[in-house]
């Protein structure tokens, strides 16, 4: 009994509505796309927040920030999305946690933050490597000139730093969409979790597998290209972008 | 707000850790050691393969690091039978069962982050070295073996161990496959007794605690390295 080929499956009606599994798995397709949009921002974001908060000269704001990084970063991301979306409405005043148990698409906005959440720990760090590898001399020219605090970061230390870990950045946006697919565990139906289904009500493994791998790559590459052009388009000309390769955050 | 049940916590403990913390390290262990042996005939490939084994090694590491770790987990639960049964030519296709499938989709995956450490490690080594052992009359795998790879490893054991830790979390997604491991053990007592909370905040209390001492015992191993 060797297995049925049978990429046709594709175009066959899926029981989840009047179009083909094809159709379902480019839903899937785009709920990950979406989600990892939505994660990335919030990962950016915050991440710049805790990169210059480490970086600051007053010893709290740099303590608070450590903590927040390392809950971010030893906890499991599928743990934290647990915690997110079935601990945290608990721990709320029964109407507000009501509240946000019935929200539409709580799944996609609960996948978003906590992904968002646990790669902004990862960026943060990265930022703070950055700030901290640029000579001390350009903190003390900037604020030998007289610049304020803001001022120093916006003008001298982030574009040095943001250049610096731009390469990190690319590894960071594509672990951002693979971990999308940890959220088919709190039923977001990205596109694992289609291919997945497809594979259940067709018994056809291999098509439904085979063609969520191209599309995971296909993204991959589209992400690869888009910032090879970014760093090429944000370069300084006659300064070597040294870029450590980045490690860890992947699920 | 439910009322926090310590009890409910202390009750389960000898299951949780006895049956799912444990299957977490058992799991944990069998890819580093799995992963380590199959990454470092891979990045050999990749480095001194030439052509013929460097190009499948390259295709297989970066397929795997451009996947998610839950559609491999899926991908080879469903799709490991058919390639056994492919294999050795049986009538049906082999049923491995969530267990086996999850070492072997752990050992594969990490195998391609691992081959990507140690080929760094190997490149962090000076080229005079390899020159120094053929110019001593070492045979290259002689100089792999005595000069370049005790070397290597030194100088990558601290991003070793800092993957331990990665996997260390990473194998909490068996949980797809519903697997006993310590999040899938917590969540079982969390839905029989209704004690999600209790559950889901003492499992990321012991990842928690188990990964920030290891990776700070990991920080002062480079700080001791110099690494």
């Amino acid at each position: 009994m060797a297995y049925q080929w049978n990429w046709g499956v594709l175009f066959a009606p899926s029981p989840d509505g009047g179009h083909t599994y094809l159709q379902t798995l480019l839903d899937g397709l785009g709920v990950t796309v979406k989600t990892a949009a939505l994660a990335w921002l919030i990962a950016l974001a915050m991440g710049l927040v805790v990169g210059v908060a480490r970086t600051l000269p007053y010893r709290k704001v740099q303590a608070a920030t450590a903590v927040y990084v390392e809950v971010f970063r030893n906890i499991p991301l599928i743990v934290q999305m647990f915690l997110w979306y079935f601990v945290l409405p608990e721990l709320l005043p029964t109407r507000a946690g009501d509240w946000i148990k019935q929200l539409p698409d709580a799944s996609f906005y609960t996948a978003a933050l906590a992904i968002g959440m646990y790669m902004s720990a990862r960026i943060g760090e990265q930022l703070r490597a950055g700030i901290e590898a640029l000579p001390k001399g350009q903190r003390n020219a900037g604020l030998a000139l007289g610049l304020t605090l803001p001022q120093l970061y916006w003008h001298v230390l982030l574009p040095n730093a943001l250049r610096t870990v731009l390469p990190t950045m690319t590894s960071d946006c594509l672990n951002t969409i693979k971990n999308t697919s940890v959220a088919l565990t709190i039923g977001l139906a990205e596109l694992t979790a289609q291919a997945h289904a497809m594979q259940e009500f067709s018994f056809q493994v291999f098509e439904a597998f085979l063609t969520a791998t191209m599309a995971y790559l296909a993204l991959n590459l589209i992400v690869i290209v888009v910032m090879r052009a970014l760093e090429y388009k944000l370069r300084i000309p006659g300064r070597a972008v040294g870029g450590r390769a980045a490690k860890g955050g992947r699920a | 707000m439910t009322d926090f049940d310590l009890q409910a916590i202390v009750d389960a403990l000898p299951y949780l850790i006895l049956s799912g913390l444990r299957f977490t390290l058992l799991l944990t262990f069998t890819s580093t050691v799995g992963g380590l042996l199959l990454g470092t005939l891979l990045a050999i490939a990749r480095l001194y393969g030439g052509r013929l084994l460097a190009w499948p090694a390259t295709v297989y590491v970066n397929l795997f690091r451009s996947l998610p770790l839950v559609l491999v987990i899926f991908l080879i639960y469903f799709i490991l039978p058919y390639a056994l049964q492919a294999v050795t030519g049986a009538e049906r296709p082999i049923v491995l069962g969530a267990m086996g499938s999850a070492f072997i989709t752990f050992i594969l995956f990490e195998a391609a982050y691992f081959s990507e450490i140690i080929r760094a490690g190997v490149g962090s080594v000076g080229h005079g070295q390899y020159a120094a052992g053929s110019a001593l009359g070492l045979r290259h795998g002689q100089v792999l073996r005595k000069v370049i790879l005790p070397q290597a490893f030194r100088n990558m054991l601290p991003v070793l161990l800092t993957q331990v830790i990665v996997i260390f979390q990473e194998t909490a997604l068996v949980y797809v496959l519903s697997l006993t491991d310590f999040l899938g053990a917590a969540t079982k007592i969390a839905q029989r007794d209704n004690r999600l909370v209790e559950m889901y905040m003492l499992v990321a209390l012991v990842f928690f605690v188990i990964s920030f001492t290891a990776s700070r015992g990991v920080r002062a191993l480079r700080a001791r390295i110099g690494a």
